[in-house]
Parts: structure tokens; sequence; C-alpha cells
């Protein structure tokens, strides 16, 4: 019941925020934040819940379309707690960053915002294969708002980049789906979407190959990875920060979810023959992407090509499939979505001040915000992966599992650190160090970080701390959800009518 | 009273039952007719043809869940003709409130307009029961009759907005009498074979030896219904008339007139399913992929609301038709509750796109440009907000009912293995998103300075909206839709 309630809250959470508008133009924020914070309290009231035999810590069930044997089917498990944690709490960051940054039509924007995130929310937790792909489409129409209104120059070029790739890979992944449920028709007489249902489905082996492949080609493409990647770096830089924190945060993180919950675990024997493959693409990806990154002029297309790489370890952590890489995966999307929302709520604060995102107009910024420098200098390196920060563990668990399935690839992605830290720095040498010149733009509202802003980002800073200093408190909470994966027993639950 | 005999069938009084929502739509085109005569007064004649199609419309409804009556020699008012009836005649009154709004200041008689819209129902409505290829001709060609009137009703006016609503007639006159002329020389041909008029008798056609003969006949047939459903190569009328029809006119062109020829068709198909041949199939799958591809390649190339709309219904054909090929070879139920959905779903859609291009036109001036949107979503919220979910349902997006017709589609064509016609269908998606999307932004960016003052109409609106919410409520709960089609299927 929690769970359809997350969902519900912020569909109608949304309507609110619009419609309060016409009362106060402040109050849609505040109805945003209100909501996003209930989120969070119900999310944390999950972490108590008792995982019974079946592993699931809430579930809820109702029909919704019988004739083809679809439900609401929602169930969360330690796993999908995490990531629903990290939505809640990134949904506040980008409330925050957009607090006094969105003034126009802000009412519909935070409407957008919250129907993006119910969209997210409804992925993280829907076990129905229908209506995780109704959620899947669902969160695209406003994310593609958010960017074509409230985003930079090139808005409508990068908003329907973002949608048609996101589309046209969601439209291979449904096809997908409806042959997994055909199938599951032939072999048992009923049609059924149900995640436990089509896990029993036996196909032969190259059918099985193209559905796996349609699910891999509409998860890659959110993921992204090489060669689906091409839509992000546009969406990132053109959308407006809160926009990019929850694409960057939240919005990935969706791709990987899907491979670790669906991508695998359905096709077992097709997953493991793809593996070199995928990870193959995951080491490219994070190769390639760290040499892209490093040849940016713009600040927010930078971080974004730091994302792919950054989520290639990911890719190969998944494709592992063993414990440890898995345990890496997970906990790589959770530094990863503090890290890169940090670093997009930074150069959105930076343009906002200055009005430009290209850094070879930048120079020698300490002098004038040292608090931003410092907070930024924090963030490059926790994304680089200084050992005591989340993104340190992830990495390194992802190697470290990825190395018991392939030694070579995974000695090639290890690379990716060194990149890392090369254009990580070079970023900070470029905007933070040297001689400050505002030739180029206009240097009279380069403003240091604001109390609140800080209290953002010092949550952050605490994340990632926390994640690095003490990570079993994560680990121990994906753990049995990720056995449960490992085991291929993700079938034995049971789900019967509805659950309170 | 002498009981009427035809090819050994004898009609009984309780053969009327069935027919009552065909009498009731003949009744009200004769009442109007004659009021008119009588004296010319526009709110009663308003007022009797949606009455009229509101009874037809109600009967139909009711008689909907009865029990299936026997067919007869002409026509067969089963559940599934009688479902399309309530569709047929609530379409229509929809077109005359919109119409009303479009025509409010129009310098000529404007009660005609009305009485062309039921006539051309009649049509449809007969077509949705035809069973037999009299009745067939019978409907297509009152239906085809009514709509070149419609088209080019504003021809008299002074003030008309463009001089192109005689072009877009006679093209259309043209054309369909062309593609009528090659579906009589088809049937012909099958009657020659097989000496019965019936759809039945067309199982009599040899699908061995001789095949030659029924290729040609089917092929003659299907060219004619390509043009009628605009299907690529036989869409090149499309985007002229769409465009160049009073908008009501193009909206009954593009709802009613396409889904009754296609209602026909799909009757046909699965009731001789043995049609299925490989050239046949063959032609068929080339039209649908053809169709995808080639309607959503041109809609990127204007800037024309009503052309676009014109080009991606050639695009939806194509995707129906995928259903209708499913029909081919699957015997379950699938592909037939595929395409009555997505029939609905599209009518749905495109009335609720062309209502609000009515909404803003007149008949003095058509705001069919893209530029004329821009900044809709600040000027009129509610009527931004329903275009861009046309727009969308028409993408296939989720929350709208487009998407659970898209998902129909991919059943029906899984249930069949049509991998290439599926991968057309997710081309020709992704394609036509950007033409979609591109009206969708022109409607999000702020109002231009000099932007004139936009028309009120509160007929039209209540329809959008009506509209409106039947997209989304069937996009969000689509199962009671469902059940029902799983009624219908033939």
């Amino acid at each position: 019941m929690i769970l359809t309630l997350l969902v519900a809250l912020l569909f109608v959470g949304g309507l609110l925020a619009w419609f309060s508008e016409r009362i106060n133009p402040d109050w849609p924020r505040w109805v945003a934040l209100a909501v996003l914070t209930a989120e969070l309290l119900l999310m944390l009231s999950l972490l108590g819940a008792d995982p019974g035999n079946d592993g699931w810590l809430a579930t809820y069930n109702h029909a919704w379309l019988p004739r083809f044997g679809i439900s609401l089917q929602f169930a969360a498990d330690g796993f999908s707690l995490l990531l629903l944690l990290l939505t809640a709490f990134l949904g506040i960051v980008a409330v925050g960053s957009a607090w006094s940054e969105i003034t126009e039509r802000a009412g519909f924007f935070y409407f957008n915002l919250l129907w993006t995130l119910a969209g997210v929310v409804g992925i993280f937790t829907a076990l129905d294969l229908f209506l995780f792909f109704f959620f899947w489409e669902v969160m695209l129409i406003p994310m593609y708002f958010i960017i074509a209104i409230w985003g930079h120059e090139n808005k409508f070029y990068a908003a329907k980049k973002f949608f048609i790739f996101t589309q046209v890979s969601g439209l291979i992944m449904l096809v997908s789906i409806v042959v997994l449920a055909w199938f599951h028709y032939l072999q048992f007489g009923f049609f059924s979407f149900a995640y436990q249902d089509l896990l029993n489905v036996g196909m032969n082996r190259s059918m099985e190959m193209w559905v796996m492949l349609g699910f891999f080609i509409g998860f890659a493409t959110k993921l992204p990875s090489v060669p689906f990647h091409n839509w992000l770096p546009d969406a990132h830089s053109q959308a407006p920060s809160a926009g990019s924190i929850i694409l960057a945060g939240v919005l990935l993180k969706t791709g990987a979810y899907g491979l670790v919950r669906f991508a695998v675990p359905l096709f077992p024997t097709a997953a493991a023959e793809f593996a070199p493959v995928a990870m193959t693409l995951a080491a490219v990806s994070i190769l390639y992407c760290a040499k892209v990154a490093f040849a940016q002029a713009d600040f927010k297309r930078l971080i974004a090509y730091t994302s792919v790489s950054h989520m290639g370890f990911v890719t190969l952590g998944v494709y592992a499939w063993n414990e440890l890489a898995l345990q890496g995966a997970v906990m790589t999307m959770l530094a990863h979505g503090l890290s890169s929302a940090a670093l997009f709520m930074l150069a959105g604060a930076l343009q906002h001040r200055i009005h430009t995102r290209n850094m070879l107009e930048m120079g020698g910024f300490w002098g004038r915000v040292p608090r931003m420098s410092a907070v930024a200098l924090f963030f490059s390196i926790a994304a680089l992966g200084m050992p005591g920060l989340g993104n340190f563990i992830g990495e390194f668990l992802a190697l470290l599992g990825a190395f018991q399935a392939n030694q070579v690839l995974t000695i090639i992605s290890a690379f990716g650190l060194i990149f890392a830290s090369v254009y990580s720095l070079w970023v900070i040498q470029k905007v933070f160090h040297g001689k400050y010149s505002d030739s180029a733009f206009d240097g009279s509202h380069l403003l240091d970080l604001d109390n609140r802003e800080m209290a953002y980002y010092a949550a952050m800073m605490a994340g990632l701390v926390w994640m690095g200093v003490y990570p079993q408190s994560f680990l121990d909470l994906s753990a049995p959800a990720l056995q449960t994966l490992l085991d291929g027993q993700a079938g034995n639950i049971v789900l019967g009518a509805s659950q309170p | 009273m002498t009981p009427l005999e035809y090819a050994g069938y004898t009609m009984t009084s309780g053969d009327l039952i069935p027919l009552l929502p065909l009498l009731a739509v003949t009744a009200s085109s004769v009442w109007v007719m004659m009021a008119i005569g009588v004296k010319r007064n526009y709110p009663f004649i308003l007022g009797s043809t949606v009455a009229g199609l509101l009874i037809a419309a109600l009967l139909a409804m009711d008689l909907l869940s009865g029990s299936a009556p026997d067919p007869m020699p002409l026509l067969t008012m089963d559940a599934y003709a009688q479902f399309f009836t309530v569709l047929i005649c609530a379409l229509a009154i929809g077109v005359s409130l919109v119409g009303h709004n479009y025509w409010a200041e129009f310098d000529d008689q404007r009660e005609e307009f009305l009485l062309l819209l039921l006539l051309a129902t009649l049509g449809a409505v007969v077509l949705a029961g035809a069973n037999h290829f009299a009745s067939l001709l019978l409907g297509l060609e009152t239906l085809s009759m009514s709509l070149y009137g419609m088209l080019a009703y504003p021809v008299q006016s002074r003030r008309a907005a463009n001089n192109h609503a005689l072009e877009s007639a006679v093209k259309y006159l043209i054309l369909s009498a062309v593609s009528t002329a090659m579906i009589l020389f088809g049937v012909a041909l099958i009657y020659a074979e097989t000496g019965s008029l019936s759809f039945a008798g067309l199982e009599g056609l040899p699908a061995g030896p001789g095949i030659g003969f029924s290729v040609v006949a089917l092929l003659l047939i299907s060219a004619g219904v390509a043009f009628k459903l605009s299907l690529f190569p036989f869409h090149i009328w499309t985007p002229d008339v769409y465009e160049g029809a009073p908008a009501p006119a193009t909206a009954y062109l593009a709802t009613i007139g396409k889904i009754a020829v296609f209602i026909v068709l799909l009757r046909v198909v699965v009731e001789t399913r043995t049609l299925g041949i490989a050239p046949v199939v063959i032609v068929f799958s080339l039209l649908a992929l053809l169709s995808i591809i080639a309607g959503n390649l041109l809609a990127l190339l204007q800037d024309n609301v009503k052309r676009i709309l014109a080009y991606s219904s050639i695009a939806h054909m194509g995707y129906l038709l995928i259903a209708i090929i499913a029909a081919f070879y699957a015997e379950g139920p699938i592909s037939v509750e595929a395409v009555s959905f997505y029939l609905f779903a599209y009518v749905v859609m495109t009335l609720g796109a062309f209502s609000i291009v009515s909404l803003l036109s007149s008949d003095a001036l058509e705001r069919d440009s893209i530029a004329d949107y821009q900044g809709l979503f600040w000027r009129r919220p509610w009527l931004a907000a329903a275009f861009t979910a046309m727009l969308l349902s028409l993408a296939g997006i989720p929350l709208t009912a487009g998407f659970i017709g898209k998902f129909y589609l991919v059943l029906a064509g899984v249930e069949s293995g049509l991998w290439l016609l599926l991968a057309a269908l997710i081309v020709g998606s992704g394609i036509g998103l950007y033409y979609y999307l591109r009206i969708v932004y022109r409607m999000l960016l702020p109002e231009p300075a000099d932007a004139p003052e936009l028309r009120q109409g509160s007929a039209a609106f209540s329809v959008v909206l009506v509209l409106f919410a039947l997209i989304v409520l069937f996009g969000v709960y689509p199962a009671s839709l469902m059940s029902l089609m799983q009624g219908i299927a033939l």
C-alpha cells in the first residue's frame, strides 16, 4: 500500500503544485518540497520493514487490465529502496537548485519535476512489465517539457533528441516485453506480464537472445552505454540544473536498475552469452567517454560525458554477475547519483551567475568564490574515485568483481580511473586556479554560495563520506535482494491478492 | 403487408429491430431536409441533427448487448456493426457541434452542411453492417457523394478562407470515382467467377489452380480500398484535400471517411481468411510498409497542421494494416480487437486534433499553419493541453489511448510474427515523434507580441474536452473498452 502511496503522492502533488501557483506564485516550490519530504519519510519508514520470507519489504497487487493479465503490481526490496531513497533525496536537491533559478511558469515546472519523479518511483517499484514500461515512458513527457521550456540556448534540439532516443529504444523494449508475454501465453495458456510469471518462460536460444537484446537496447540507451549515449551530452547540457540533476542522478539509474532487475534475470542464458559484448561496450564507454570529456570546453557537457564513463562501471559490474560486482554497481549508482548531481548543480549555479558554461573563459575563481571552489574540488575528487568517498567503493568493488569474470576487460577498464583523475583535476585547474579575468563574461554577479546552497552540498558530501567510510550499511540493505537475483530465485516470490 | 423477399430470404418485421439505428439516421435526414424546406432555422436544424444521431446511437447501444441477429442478405447488424454505428453517430455529433462553431459567421446557408453530414453518416452506418458487395458500394457511394458536397461547401462564399475548397472536392471526386470503378471491376470479376456478390461467396474464389484470376480481382479491390484509405502509393490526394477543405469537413473525412472503409475491410478479411493467399498478403504488407515510411517522412516536410495530420493519417492507416495482415495469419481474436481498439483511439484523437483546428478557425480564416499555434499553452492552457494529449496519443505515448492502441498492434504483430512490419512501426513512430513534438514545442514557445485574438467556441470546446477525457481515461484504464472490444470481435 505504501508503494502506491509513493507514486500517487507524486502525481497528486504535481497537480497541486501546478494549481497552487494561481493562489500564490511562491507556493509551487513549497508544495514540491513538502511532497518530496513526505516521500523521503515514507521511504525511510520502509527501512524498518520486515522483509518476510519472500524478501520484499513491501508489496501491492491489484488487477488493472485483466484481459492481458496486467496488474498494478508494486514491490520493493532493499535494492529498490536504496534507489528510491536516492530519488527522493535528489528530488529535494533539485527543488533546492530550482528554488531561485526557476521563476517563470514555476507551477508547471514543479508539476513536471514531480511527475518525472513519479515515473522514476514507478520504475523502481513496478514488478509488472507492462506497468514498468508504462512508467518508463510516462517520465519522458515531463522531462521533455523541463528541457524544452526551461532549457538553455539549444533546448528544442536537445529535448527532441532525448525524447526520440528514449522513445524508440523503449518501443524496441515494448516489442520484447510483448514477445515474452506471448511466449508465456503459448506455454501456459494465459496472458501475464507479471515478473514472477515471466521468469519461468522458456525460449529457444536465438529467440532468447533477440528478446534480451530488445531489453538491453532499451536500458543501454537510458544508462547510457556506447553506442547509444549520443543524446545524453545534449540533454544534460541544455537542461536547467534541476533537470540535469534528475537526469544524471536518477534517470540514468533507471537503465542500470532495469539491467539488474530484468535484462539479466529474465534471460540468464542469453545474458551470460552476451556478457563479453556488454562488458566490452562498458570498457569502451569508460575509456572513450573519459577521453571525449577531456576534450570538452562546456562545463556541463564535460560532466555529461564523465557520467557515461562512470556508468560504464555499472554495466561492467552488472554483466560480471557476481555479488561483489553487483554490490559495486549499486554503490556506483548511488555515489555517482550524488556526485554528478552536485557537479551539475554547481555548473548550473555558475551558469546562473556568469551566464556561460565555457570553461575556456573561466579561471582563477578560487579567489572570488572560495566556498564554491572547495565544494567543486570535493566533488571532483569524489568523482575521480578517491578512497574514503563512495565512488571509490563502488568502482573498486565493481572492478574486483569483474576481475573474476573477465580479467582483460577489467584491466583495461581500470585505466578509466586514471583518465578520471586527469579530466577532474583539469577542470579544477582551469576554472578555479590561474588568473581571474572577466573579460569574456559579466563577473559582477559571481557571488559565493549562500548558506542554503551550502546546506544542500553538505548533505550530499555527508552521503558520499558515509558511503566511503562505512559502506556496510548500504551493502547490508542491498545484499539479500542481490543474492536472490543471483540465485535465480527471484521467481519464488509469493505475491497474492492485495496486501496491506 | 406482403413480406419482402430477396435471394430466398423473407424479411419479417422482426428484422427491422436491428436496423433501427439505420432507420433513425435515414428518418432524421429526411426530416432535416423537409424542415429546411419549410423554414431555415439553424438552431432547430442543428438540434434535429444531433437528436437524430443521438437516438440512433442510443438504439445501437441498446442493441449492442442483445443477442446477435441473423445475418440478412445485404446487412449483418451484429454487435460489431452496432458498436461502430454508435461510434460513427457519436463522431458525427462531434463534427456537427464543431461545425457549429466554425460556420458561425458564414455568409451562405449553413443548414445543408448538416444534411450532407447526416447523409454521409447514413452511408457510413450501411458500411458498418455491409456483408455484400451491393451494400458495400451503396454505402461507399452515399458516403463519398455527401463528402464531395461537404468538402466544397464554402464554394459560393465570398469571404472564404481559401479558394481551395472546390479544388479539394474535385480532387476527391475524381480519385474517389476512379477507385470505385476499380472496386466495381474487381467485384465484377469475382461475380463472374463465383456467381455471388456476398462476402461469404468470396470463399468460392479459387485459391489453388486458377489463382491468377482471384489475384487480379482481389488486387483491383485492394487498390480501390487503398485509394479510399489513402495508403501509399495511392495517397497523393490526401494532403491537398485535407488542406483545402473546411476544417469540419476534413475532420469528417479523416475520421468517419476512413474508419467506415476499414470496418468493411476487417469484416471481409476475417470472414474469408482463405483470401490470405501469398500475393495478397505481400501486397498488403508492402502497402503497410510504404505507407508507414512515406507518410512519416513526408510529414516531416510540412508546416501546415492539416497537412501534417494528413500525412500522419497515411502512416496510421499503415499501422492499422499491420493488424489486418495479422488477421490473415492468426486465428486468435487479438488482431480483430487490435483493429477495433486502434480505430477507436485513432478517430478520437484525430477528431480531437481537427476539432481544435476548427475551433480556432472559421470559414473566413483557417488557422492551420504551425505558426498560428505559437504560445497556445500560455494563452489557452486547456486547449493546448488537449492538443498535446491528442498529438502524444497519435505518437503512442502512455497515459493516452493511442499507447494502448499501439500496444495492441504490437501484440497482433508479435502473434503473427510480422517482424519486418514491427520494425517499420518502431522506425515510423520515431520519425513521427519529430513532427508531433514540433507542434507541441510551438505551443510552448512564448506567444508572439502581435498575436491576433483567438476565437472562442463553447460547443467545439466541449467536444474537445470530452475527447480529451476519453483519450486519458482509456489511456489509463482501458479495461472496460478492452472487454467491449472482446465482446464485439467477429
